[in-house]
């Protein structure tokens, strides 16, 4: 795993099949090859038999094709992207918790949102809660700039990517059992019913 | 009409072609097992002593037979003793189907009484595992399971299924079409553009090898490989599992490669100038130190497997595809060449090689493992299946058995798993009936899973069993030797009366301690119509010779001295 360490990261996009266990099997093999995972989400697509993945990792090149491959092995994993190299849109939400309880660092906070895509969700007397959506890199400034006001708490989601454009992953076709069980039904002499 | 769940299995096992099975029953599997009684007579269940034997039977089965084995066991302890054999069969791209019982689905969870998490323990040493939760899949899923298990790359497939739905009833459908499996597509043939790319390499190269493994056999590509060998001249290096890929008298054929492979074979790997890596690995005891590793090559690595190209070893040209097909495409536009001044470098080393081959050696009183393992070659016409555990015996039966046909060499070289020789030699003759097998074992290793023998007995298979007892855990002592000043620690052993045993388990037997002896036992073997078990007392402290010490250069081998060399 020779371009391990680069300090580069590589945003990996996975389409799974929204089965038991999933999560488990991708978890396994980045632990079992040594993969650091930076972040990962899973969600819903439109197609409720399909997730979506977003894998955040520490990686150069080499290392993210070793990632892909491995990945593409499971057999529950329809289709994986190597997204960094082409347009996309990517985004990040923290949820932070800042002390405010007196005037300076109400107003400084007010004033830091002003200038992100940020806002505040939640005010109570010595705390509220800000809400930011942005790229990775915004939300590392953000935090930085609250920082010295004082967190509390945070939370972030990781990071989801979609690439722009016509270039779409490919959620069509139809969950297998489904169509294994419509087949065999419906023709007689092939699907045989003992 | 509606069916069992427990009867579902047996409908779709026999719809995949499978005609025995090995296992052991318990709780949560019984249902399954009182349905097979209705199907005894078309598939036969082999009694096991211990499931990882299960494990490893059904392996020797594929292994033998290409098809795929099918293990069976009860929940929790029954699944988790299937663990040795399913990593086994992981690291060696062995297809078989595992069917364990669960727990009733109401008691997944609850810790319940031989419960335990078994796809989750075997997730990592799987191809794939699946928990069935609803009877109305048990059928596809089954199917799926063999299908996953026998293409691509193949490997073992664990089915978990709950009592619950073992009982569970419903209409069984059989899918009839084919598998539909959207994340699973198996690379298969190569591109122009790649298929260039290597003919331009072989074109260029002066001093080429091949590094013929396992995906051969798997792929059925021998007579392919034979024909790229012999049209474009290259000599051809096996890896463990590769032996059988081509004949082994073939003028071309240069001998196993890697840490104890033909001194021949690994000084060609550091010298050539092309390596055609086909169906191999590039594992650390068939590379030595990468860092070092044929690095005057250009490499094209064709498998079938995606990740492990460039996993290792970077390739000049990397295909992923299936070799038949791959080596089709490819054949027609190869053209002839000849390297007489390499082969004939190559030549030279071989027959230094030869010169320190310890058969040529004085060896008055006492009798060697490799005399053993060359005399079993002989009296077998070297036509036997030969089964082995792991360890020096193993070593020495690639050096000193040739194998002229593939899937003659059952070996486990991935996981080195101590315990595999005798009951996968087991599997093996159900799977080749007509097969002269040999089991040829170590002292340590077969005692590992010589629990077995009560099933070679109550089945009465037909192997023979030589077991090379030098009272040692003999590899492990190599190296204490070697690298840790002596200190045999914890290697001596004391064994059992190998004989005794067998004779209580009512297995013929004979007990060898001189060369002369060895034609007779082999010859009582062979005509035991059944189990038949041969104890050769060999030498305690042998060597295995030459050694690329683990993570030395390749070419940095320990070499056996030329008689008189001392």
């Amino acid at each position: 795993m020779a371009d391990v360490k680069t300090g580069s990261k590589v945003t990996v996009v996975a389409l799974v099949e929204n089965e038991p266990g999933v999560l488990n099997r991708i978890a396994s093999l980045f632990r079992r090859r040594a993969f650091n995972i930076d972040s990962l989400t899973v969600g819903r697509t439109h197609k409720p038999h399909i997730s979506r993945m977003t894998i955040r990792v520490e990686a150069g090149p080499e290392y993210a094709r070793k990632i892909a491959t491995n990945l593409q092995k499971l057999v529950n994993v329809i289709d994986v992207r190597i997204i960094d190299n082409e347009p996309h849109v990517e985004r990040d939400l923290a949820l932070i918790k800042v002390r405010n309880d007196d005037a300076d660092s109400r107003n400084t906070i007010t004033e830091i949102c002003d200038r992100y895509p940020a806002r505040i969700v939640d005010v109570g007397p010595k705390v509220a809660i800000i809400e930011i959506v942005g790229t990775e890199a915004i939300i590392e400034e953000f935090i930085e700039q609250v920082q010295p006001t004082g967190i509390v708490e945070m939370i972030r989601t990781g990071v989801v990517s979609m690439g722009r454009g016509t270039r779409i992953h490919d959620t069509n076709f139809i969950n297998r059992r489904t169509l294994l069980e419509a087949a065999a039904k419906a023709r007689n002499g092939n699907g045989r019913i003992v | 009409m509606k069916l069992k769940g427990s009867e579902i299995i047996m409908e779709s096992l026999l719809r995949e072609g499978v005609d025995v099975m090995f296992g052991y029953p318990g709780g949560a599997i019984l249902p399954t097992y009182d349905a097979m009684s209705q199907y005894e007579d078309r598939l036969h269940h082999v009694l096991v002593r211990h499931e990882q034997g299960a494990s490893h039977m059904a392996d020797g089965y594929a292994r033998a037979t290409g098809k795929v084995g099918v293990c069976i066991a009860t929940s929790g302890p029954g699944a988790t003793n299937l663990v040795t054999g399913l990593a086994t069969a992981m690291m060696d791209s062995s297809g078989i189907v595992a069917i364990t019982g669960q727990v009733p689905i109401p008691a997944i969870g609850s810790d319940a009484f031989q419960e335990t998490d078994v796809t989750g323990v075997t997730l990592p040493i799987t191809k794939h595992n699946y928990l069935v939760t609803d009877v109305r899949e048990l059928a596809y899923t089954i199917k799926e399971a063999f299908h996953i298990a026998r293409t691509g790359r193949p490997g073992p497939v664990l089915v978990d299924v709950p009592k619950d739905v073992q009982i569970a009833e419903t209409e069984f459908i059989w899918p009839e079409d084919d598998v539909v499996l959207p994340g699973y597509d198996p690379p298969w043939a190569a591109d122009d553009e790649e298929i260039n790319a290597a003919l331009r390499l072989i074109a260029e190269a002066e001093r080429p090898i091949i590094l013929a493994g396992h995906g051969i056999m798997m792929s059925g590509a021998m007579n392919e490989l034979r024909e790229l060998a012999e049209r474009a001249q290259i000599p051809v290096s096996l890896t463990l599992l590769g032996k059988g890929a081509m004949p082994e008298d073939h003028p071309l054929v240069i001998g196993m490669m890697g840490m104890h492979g033909e001194a021949s074979s690994n000084l060609a790997i550091q010298e050539a100038d092309l390596l055609l890596a086909l169906g191999m690995r590039f594992d650390d005891r068939v590379t030595g130190n990468l860092k070092t590793y044929a690095q005057k090559a250009k490499k094209i690595h064709i498998d079938i497997d995606r990740s492990e190209i460039n996993k290792n070893v970077k390739a000049d040209v990397g295909i992923a595809g299936d070799l038949k097909t791959v080596l089709t495409q490819l054949l027609p536009r190869l053209e002839g060449k000849s390297h007489p001044a390499w082969i004939g470098r190559i030549r030279d080393w071989l027959e230094d090689s030869s010169e320190r081959d310890i058969l040529n050696y004085e060896t008055p009183g006492i009798l060697l493992t490799a005399q053993v393992v060359n005399d079993i070659w002989k009296l077998t016409g070297g036509d036997a299946i030969t089964v082995t555990d792991v360890g020096q015996h193993q070593m020495l039966e690639a050096q000193y058995y040739p194998h002229q046909r593939p899937s003659t060499l059952l070996t486990s070289g991935g996981l080195g798993t101590m315990g595999f020789g005798f009951p996968a030699a087991i599997g093996a003759k159900f799977g080749a009936p007509d097969e002269e097998i040999w089991a040829i074992v170590g002292d340590g290793g077969f005692q590992m899973t010589l629990c077995e023998m009560a099933t070679a007995a109550q089945e009465n298979v037909n192997v023979n069993i030589a077991i090379i007892n030098n009272n040692f855990l003999g590899m492990v002592r190599q190296w204490q030797e070697l690298f840790f000043e002596k200190r045999y620690q914890a290697t001596p052993m004391v064994n059992p009366d190998f004989c005794k045993l067998a004779d209580a388990y009512g297995i013929p037997n004979r007990c060898v301690t001189k060369r002369d002896e060895i034609e007779d036992a082999v010859r009582f073997a062979q005509s035991i119509d059944g189990p038949a078990l041969i104890e050769f007392v060999v030498e305690k402290e042998e060597m295995v010779y030459p050694m690329v010490p683990a993570g030395a250069d390749l070419h940095d081998m320990k070499r056996r001295p030329k008689p008189g060399e001392a």
